[in-house]
């Protein structure tokens, strides 16, 4: 199995801790002039999401996880979950909901989104970052308002609730970021 | 790609120029001479902890491994040795792998010496220079003993490596084992106290234990401690400051510990610097000397993030 020392660990980078496969957020480097040098590691659990910190002496390895991110089509959801089919291979993955998190707020059926597994095992979901989806639910507000100030909650199709501005009606389709949850545009059928 | 412009806007590089201006303004004051040592020397320090960069130089037929230097320090005692009396220095200093928000491998350095000054008179000079580059309050002191006690309830001078340890596992998220003593101070000192200190006013460090002597006089009192001090501020250690020893036989003796530390760890093996130890045989006098990290000063001053920010450009662009 591949390791990485500290010293070339950056963000991004998946390595095993604890046997759960993580996610490195940060790496900061910690060393007195004269003494011991470490790194101060702050790392994402993969499969419970929280954040810790640890620190290593400098010049240890961590080992990298086998985790990759696949290309998938959200096909539909269960009691058993939500079902993915990967793009390339037409391979069919489950994923509890727990496991999905925020990101079952923007999937609809056949959206594509980024599908991330662990030794063949699928770990976690990603929405991509903007999505197009149906208001089913909103106040009518104000016509002829256009200025977007103050805005109304709306719930989309996959039961989502965002803020839109006020002249933005029920049945319209709206593009969302999903990275904060937020109105971008409306979108023309 | 954008990495041919400089990582400092001009401004800052504006403003740096003139904070090194006022340093030399600040020693010119006070009648302490300028000076400027080899970048290239024959050896390097023994420390090791700290890692010089070889150079490979050849002259006519003949290849040698030079070293960039970690810091003046030995050639300046040699100057002063010579007879120099005080004298400062701005210069480039390198030191392998050290990379980070707070380090570059290639950095600017002050260093000073003053003769018949002790550490803690240095240590007002220091005060001084940091009143008048960063308009600091007066700077806190405490001795390293005072500043275990205070923080973690442990005298350093007294403990063991495994009360030591088991403190630092039930206070730090820490993840492995430490071969000696002064690592595990280090473990503790970096994440349980220097977050505590240092945040309204300079910190000044002194009187380590004798095993962090590093190139200070030991006072043999009861516990012996090390005349050696270092300055934090605002989460950054910006400089480190001896009494300097004279000895040259404990001075070498000093050196070969370093060398069979490094053996054992699998560390570069490194030639001790001859010159330097005939220069303290033939009579260092009595002097303190500090280093301090340039360009951490002016992050403070600037108010800078990270080192590429204040420096022309840093080691990605280099």
């Amino acid at each position: 199995m591949a390791v990485y020392s500290t010293n070339e660990i950056r963000g991004g980078m998946k390595v095993m801790i604890d046997n759960d496969p993580c996610v490195i957020v940060d790496n900061e480097f910690v060393k007195p002039g004269k003494g011991q040098a470490f790194n101060r590691i702050k790392f994402r659990n993969l499969k419970t999401g929280r954040v810790i910190e640890r620190t290593y002496k400098s010049g240890d390895n961590l080992e990298a996880a086998d985790v990759v991110d696949v290309e998938a089509q959200f096909l539909y959801s269960d009691g058993s979950g939500l079902h993915f089919m990967v793009n390339d291979t037409y391979e069919q993955f489950a994923l509890d909901e727990t496991h999905v998190g925020d990101s079952k707020l923007w999937l609809k059926e056949q959206t594509d989104c980024m599908l991330t597994l662990w030794n063949g095992n699928p770990l976690a979901v990603a929405a991509p970052n903007f999505v197009v989806l149906k208001i089913v639910e909103t106040d009518p507000g104000v016509r002829g308002d256009t200025s977007g100030g103050g805005g109304k909650p709306a719930k989309l199709e996959t039961g989502a609730v965002v803020r839109v501005p006020l002249f933005v009606q029920e049945g319209e389709l709206i593009k969302v970021d999903t990275r904060i949850g937020e109105y971008v545009s409306r979108v023309k059928e | 790609m954008t990495f041919w412009r400089p990582s400092a806007t001009i401004e800052m590089l504006k403003a740096r120029a003139s904070i090194i201006a006022n340093i030399r303004h600040f020693f010119a004051e006070r009648g302490v001479l300028e000076v400027e040592t080899p970048l290239l020397s024959h050896a390097t320090v023994t420390d090791p902890h700290v890692l010089g960069i070889p150079a490979l130089t050849r002259v006519g037929l003949i290849e040698n491994t030079f070293y960039l230097q970690t810091s003046p320090e030995y050639a300046m005692k040699r100057l002063l040795a010579a007879g120099s009396g005080s004298i400062f220095q701005i210069c480039k200093a390198f030191r392998q792998g050290d990379l980070g928000k707070n380090h570059n491998p290639e950095f600017t350095m002050l260093e000073w010496y003053r003769l018949d000054f002790d550490h803690h008179t240095l240590m007002d000079e220091m005060d001084e220079l940091l009143q008048f580059i960063l308009k600091t309050l007066p700077a806190e002191r405490l001795s390293y003993a005072n500043v275990f006690e205070r923080f973690i309830g442990i005298n350093p001078h007294f403990t063991t490596t495994e009360e030591l340890a088991t403190y630092a596992k039930q206070n730090i998220n820490f993840s492995g084992e430490l071969s000696d003593m002064n690592a595990w101070l280090n473990l503790l000192f970096t994440h349980c106290i220097e977050p505590n200190i240092a945040q309204e006013k300079p910190f000044f460090l002194f009187d380590f234990p004798v095993s962090q002597a590093a190139l200070a006089k030991i006072r043999t009192e009861n516990p012996p401690v090390a005349s050696r001090f270092e300055v934090y501020f605002k989460g950054l250690e910006l400089a480190n400051g001896f009494h300097e020893l004279q000895n040259a036989t404990e001075q070498h003796k000093r050196f070969e510990n370093d060398l069979i530390y490094r053996e054992k760890h699998q560390l570069p093996k490194v030639p001790i610097d001859e010159n330097f130890l005939a220069a303290l045989e033939n009579g260092l006098p009595d002097c303190s000397g500090v280093a301090l990290g340039v360009d951490r000063l002016i992050m403070l001053a600037l108010g800078g993030n990270s080192i590429k920010e204040v420096v022309g450009f840093d080691f990605e662009r280099a």
